[in-house]
């Protein structure tokens, strides 16, 4: 406690970032430290674990002390400790499950494990203090394209995922076969500006009737279709109009499934979170049709939507507050589901 | 793995895949290998779902590009499916602690094995998939 404020100390590391935060009472940022990997992953087109895991590893300790100086706190103004034990890479999420279970081992803090996704809807709550369950998320990442209905703090049940690759990663596949490079969301957003999204007809893939699962790869396979037919007819290819084209099936379909989530469970509010949040016309697209329906659309900023410490402190709380069970066994589990 | 016809198959229709993908897992045996090679969009993700289908797995197989491997417990055998896409070399295959996985208890399904080819095991079948000559067929060729 520090000011009569609850402080919890945020870890993620199940991906490209080193990240810690401390964050009172669930709610304020205190400190958001974010150490990225990308440059390193630019070089290779994806996430390489091996570099992931070693690069946290020399990481998370400057990260962590940092956090807390930045907070101007020490470990034993810390009440809680939150960090990421999965979805993501093992190697990775060890080195945060470590660290933080060395901390709360010798500083007497109890910890909690956060479920990454948790993590991200829980951003939200950072962005808009007001904001209470209930509501529709939305997760859309470069691991993940989810919808979850969050009827309480701590509740999340998931109506729909993707049966194939998660948006973010159909972004990323075909961003490298047009020559874009890593990482492919902000670079399809950023060349989709300068192309047009109705020069070439890439199908919508909306599944059965009602369905509010993805499935990108058809997609995908649609996109490398077109590029060999146009290289075999020896016509030039429009890199800003595959990327607009493309991403308009991609954030069209998205966009609808989240309308039609939150008109089934009568939700007047959705929460997007994960990185493909921060896509442009995902944003404006979902807030055009959520509009007309009267729902209304929050959204994290960008330093948010990204992998976070603030988000993990953030769940944690909530989790605590629920009567989560400290727990210094704590494991990584890679595959970790809702 | 118990013996498999290893002709050439023309996947003409998501109908042939599913009835590869399902003999296929009627021939795996504890510790066996499946190497699948080939490039975006060729129904690598597709297969490993039918195999997954025949071994009576019963969650979402999905892409585990993100996390390299997904781990499905459901099934006759356990199923281990990698996306090695991201990698660059076996030894970064083997940094995750794929050995265990490897010479395991179950099966493992590998997408893009040719990455990480030189830490997989010689009996592993590998299958090179490719586009056929329309859209929407493949062939898969045992190598």
């Amino acid at each position: 406690m520090k000011d009569g404020r609850f402080l919890t100390l945020g870890i993620e590391t199940s991906c490209d970032e080193t990240a810690a935060s401390v964050v009172a009472d669930g709610r304020f940022v205190m400190s958001n430290v974010i150490s990225s990997q990308i440059d390193i992953h630019t070089a290779y087109g994806g996430v390489v674990p091996e570099i992931a895991s070693r690069k946290h590893l020399e990481r998370i300790n400057d990260v962590i002390g940092k956090a807390m100086a930045d907070a101007g706190v020490s470990a034993s103004d810390i009440d809680l400790i939150g960090v990421t034990y999965g979805p993501g890479l093992v190697g990775a999420l060890l080195i945060g499950v470590a660290a933080a279970k060395a901390m709360a081992y010798a500083c007497d803090i109890p910890l909690v494990g956060v479920n990454h996704m948790h993590g991200h809807i829980a951003a939200n709550y950072l962005e808009h203090n007001d904001l209470e369950p209930p509501f529709m998320a939305l997760i859309v990442s470069g691991g993940h394209t989810e919808i979850v209905n969050v009827p309480e703090y701590n509740k999340c049940e998931k109506l729909g995922g993707t049966r194939d690759d998660a948006a973010g990663e159909a972004f990323d596949k075909v961003a490298r076969v047009i020559g874009l490079g890593y990482p492919g969301g902000p670079k399809i957003d950023r060349a989709a500006k300068e192309g047009d999204a109705e020069s070439i007809a890439f199908k919508r893939v909306y599944l059965e009737h009602g369905s509010l699962d993805f499935s990108f790869s058809g997609l995908k396979t649609q996109a490398l279709n077109y590029l060999n037919q146009e290289r075999q007819a020896g016509r030039e290819i429009n890199v800003n109009n595959v990327a607009a084209s493309f991403q308009e099936a991609v954030v069209e379909v998205i966009a609808d499934k989240a309308v039609m989530a939150a008109e089934k469970y009568r939700q007047k509010r959705i929460v997007m979170a994960g990185g493909v949040a921060s896509n442009s016309r995902l944003r404006a697209l979902i807030e055009e049709k959520a509009g007309a329906r009267d729902i209304d659309v929050l959204k994290p900023s960008p330093v948010l939507c990204t992998d976070n410490g603030a988000m993990i402190a953030s769940a944690a709380f909530y989790a605590y507050r629920a009567g989560a069970e400290p727990d210094l066994e704590l494991d990584a589990v890679p595959g970790l589901e809702f | 793995m118990k013996a498999i016809d290893n002709f050439r198959r023309n996947l003409n229709t998501e109908d042939d895949t599913r009835a590869f993908g399902l003999e296929i897992a009627e021939a795996l045996e504890p510790g066996d290998v499946v190497a699948l090679i080939g490039d975006l969009g060729t129904g690598k993700t597709a297969l490993t779902k039918y195999i997954a289908e025949g071994l009576g797995v019963t969650e979402e197989i999905n892409s585990p590009t993100f996390t390299i491997v997904k781990e499905y417990r459901s099934g006759r055998l356990p199923l281990y499916h990698f996306d090695v896409y991201r990698l660059g070399s076996g030894e970064e295959l083997l940094d995750i602690g794929a050995e265990e996985m490897l010479d395991g208890d179950g099966v493992c399904v590998i997408e893009w094995a040719d990455i990480v080819a030189d830490v997989l095991p010689d009996d592993a079948a590998a299958i090179q998939l490719e586009y056929g000559e329309n859209e929407g067929e493949r062939i898969a060729e045992f190598l």
